[in-house]
């Protein structure tokens, strides 16, 4: 039983890795909200394996269903957010957001 | 449940991440994360979590998706030969990608099972999830379903807000 | 009854988008009736947890709860908004729907996390406050709203990441994820796993940091504050960070997590590191709202401070200096407000001589900056003689070196002084007046509150002391 947590833990390490890597090299912000999605991605697999692992499956389905919920909506703003960026610098490289500084 | 298919499947995910950050093309990258999700759809079937899977495959493979592609649609500005130049750099920075990924999975299996052998134990009753999933969401955590309702109407406002045409409210 | 702190603005929500098409000035009104509602209910709830001593619970749609802490905190929620509303002048005006709406689902998101007590909940309703600070500050689409909303998004968004990741941890342990089962477990059998527990412990730590503010993650802090429209900045710095980021840090480590040494000395080197980093950060600013967020870093350090000692002298300095920087601070970004709609600068070395010309915002801002460097007979003066003191019995070198600090923000406080309400008189901003009514009559109060505060804390403290709270 702690196997299966302990591999989709690995899972989710190897996810996270793969997204914050991306965070660090990326310079577009829609890849930037890929990357947070693959983030979340993660968190929602370790919730229902935990579900699984403790048999607590109720709880942790409606656990993922609101993060998801969440996640939708907040990609909702931020795809906002960067569709504004994109209607006043004309692109959406991040090499231009360095207004605020100091 | 096959382990051996729960592992194929996580090792599936695990690559499509990967190859969806690495993607040049960002409309096919999304569509990628289509794939994500659908491969984490399975998985969460494959533990028992219908409902949280059924959500998953129609709200983050199917409306996710349409937000991203419309979003990328509306927003393609680079021409063809510049967006070639760029992404060939890009490639180049993802040289270290594999490295890391394995590093950490190296790390993962040294370090993690060793500590993790224990047994584990709780305090609250199992419960049956087949029937016990509705009851959950409706009766137990309606604070959970207030916040819900609460950021569905932020969504609302977001989109009131940042998809207004220029100086439509005066 | 606690209920009604999150159905009120929901409901409000719900009229306001009935009745905007008949009447578009509803909108604020609605939000102003719903804050007012709460100012009162908030009012009552802390009066009546005072006397009874016993947390008020509701169960109709959902559990919440409100003990004395979460009903100071409510009050300050509805004050905060309250002033907020009567500032926004001009964003109600041009946003007569949305910013009225989006105050009260902001309104709605803080009480959440006042009120539940349960670890998911907290994550969701930290989500909701979030969200719908994002859209405040971006609310023009103005380029640099749009640059700092969006900095805010993406560490808010790793911080919540990290909360779900401790949460998973401590469900597979618990099974459970309310506070009390949490607890009780990490209490009881919390060695059983101490790996697990302990990465919970730095995932959440590491989460309310970022969201708080404090030091190796604070800079979104000056970049949002600044340049968000001013009404805005008010109930970011006000309240926002301090609900989302403090107040949950102080109760989960009162309730959930339990004290303990190691994690106090962590957060004792957070919270020195924001105070000194704050201080200079702020020394070096030319941009008015720049300066007053980096403050807000470093007084926001002085509540950690006052957490991480552990003791009850500590503790109820981190709460007054919580209820104190709510006020001060948004009366000096109140005054911020007023300076910037006169002047339509932000740079400080284009003003000067401003208190001639606009007496009432440079007195206020007088006494809002005394209070914060924490001058005798101010509100700021107790809080912070209390978190000293607190410190002093840990270790005198951090009381020490919080003192300092203390000189160092009256040192920014000078410069600002000098630099805009004192000196010559620029000639192009010879036309400016005072500010208009509302905003007057709102630095007024909150310039009263700040004073009257500092009258009351003394005898407040004889009766926490009479209580046996202290």
């Amino acid at each position: 039983m702690t196997s299966v947590f302990a591999l989709f833990l690995t899972a989710a390490a190897l996810l996270v890795t793969t997204a914050v890597y991306s965070l660090i090299i990326t310079r577009n912000l829609m890849r930037i909200l890929l990357s947070l999605e693959i983030i979340t991605k993660a968190v929602s697999l370790m919730m229902i394996c935990v579900g699984y692992v403790t048999d607590q499956m109720a709880a942790a389905q409606s656990y993922a269903i609101t993060i998801i919920i969440i996640e939708v909506m907040l990609l909702v703003v931020s795809v906002g957010i960067v569709f504004g960026v994109y209607r006043q610098n004309g692109h959406l490289n991040t090499d231009d957001l360095n207004n605020l500084k100091g | 449940m096959n382990e051996a298919w729960l592992i194929v499947m996580l090792a599936a995910l695990v690559i499509s991440a990967a190859l969806v950050v690495m993607m040049r093309d960002l409309l096919k990258a999304c569509i990628g994360l289509a794939l994500v999700s659908g491969i984490l759809a399975v998985v969460m079937y494959m533990l028992g979590a219908h409902l949280a899977a059924v959500f998953e495959l129609s709200v983050c493979a199917g409306l996710i998706t349409v937000i991203f592609v419309s979003t990328i649609s509306m927003t393609k500005v680079l021409t063809k030969q510049e967006a070639e130049e760029r992404e060939r750099k890009r490639r180049k920075r993802f040289r270290y990608l594999p490295i890391a990924l394995l590093l950490v999975l190296a790390l993962c299996l040294s370090v993690l099972l060793p500590f993790l052998n224990g047994p584990l134990t709780r305090l609250l009753p199992v419960l049956d999830p087949e029937s016990a999933g509705k009851e959950m969401i409706w009766n137990l955590r309606q604070t959970d379903l207030l916040a819900q309702i609460c950021i569905v109407l932020v969504g609302v406002y977001g989109v009131l807000i940042f998809f207004k045409k220029e100086g439509a409210e005066k | 009854m606690p209920i009604l702190f999150l159905g009120i603005p929901l409901l409000a929500v719900v009229v306001l988008n009935l009745y905007t098409w008949i009447d578009r000035r509803s909108a604020f009104f609605a939000a102003l009736i719903a804050s007012l509602c709460q100012l009162v209910l908030a009012a009552y709830a802390v009066v009546r947890c005072f006397t009874t001593g016993e947390a008020m619970t509701s169960t109709f749609f959902g559990t919440v709860t409100v003990d004395l802490i979460s009903a100071v905190v409510l009050f300050m929620i509805a004050m905060i908004c309250c002033v907020t509303l009567l500032v926004a002048e001009e964003l109600v005006k041009s946003h007569r729907f949305t910013f009225g709406g989006t105050m009260l689902l902001l309104m709605m998101g803080m009480n959440g996390i006042v009120m539940v007590r349960d670890l998911f909940s907290l994550y969701a309703f930290i989500e909701v406050t979030g969200a719908s600070s994002f859209l405040l500050i971006a609310i023009n689409r103005k380029r640099d709203e749009l640059e700092g909303a969006f900095k805010y998004f993406l560490m808010s968004a790793l911080a919540t990441a990290m909360m779900l990741g401790g949460l998973t941890f401590l469900f597979l342990l618990v099974g459970d994820t309310s506070f009390e089962a949490v607890a009780s477990y990490l209490q009881t059998r919390g060695g059983e796993h101490p790996t697990l527990v302990t990465a919970a412990l730095v995932l959440y730590t590491s989460a309310i940091a970022i969201k708080s503010g404090a030091v190796p993650f604070h800079s979104w802090v000056p970049d949002a504050h600044s340049s968000a429209p001013s009404p805005v900045s008010v109930v970011l710095a006000g309240i926002v960070i301090k609900v989302s980021g403090v107040y949950s840090m102080i109760r989960l480590y009162r309730d959930v997590f339990g004290f303990d040494p190691r994690l106090g000395q962590v957060m004792l080197i957070l919270g020195l590191a924001s105070v000194i980093i704050g201080a200079l950060g702020a020394l070096g600013q030319n941009d008015l709202k720049r300066m007053l967020a980096f403050s807000s870093v470093s007084q926001i350090g002085y509540i950690v401070l006052g957490a991480s000692t552990g003791s009850a002298i500590g503790f109820v300095g981190a709460m007054m200096h919580f209820f104190n920087h709510a006020t001060f601070k948004s009366l000096l970004f109140v005054d911020a407000a007023a300076i910037l709609h006169e002047t339509h600068t932000r740079n400080m070395d284009e003003m000067g001589g401003l208190a001639e010309r606009m007496p009432i915002t440079g007195v206020t801002s007088v006494i809002g900056l005394l209070s914060m460097a924490g001058i005798p007979p101010l509100s700021g003066f107790w809080s912070k003689l209390l978190i000293v003191i607190a410190l002093w019995q840990i270790s005198p070198w951090v009381a020490l070196a919080a003192l300092v600090s203390s000189v160092l923000t009256l040192t920014y406080f000078l410069v600002l002084q000098k630099k805009v309400f004192y000196g010559k008189l620029n000639e192009k901003l010879a036309h400016v007046t005072e500010c208009r009514g509302r905003l007057r009559f709102v630095e007024l109060t909150l310039a009263a509150v700040n004073v009257l505060a500092g009258l009351v804390f003394p005898v407040l403290l004889m009766l926490l002391r009479g209580n046996g709270m202290l």
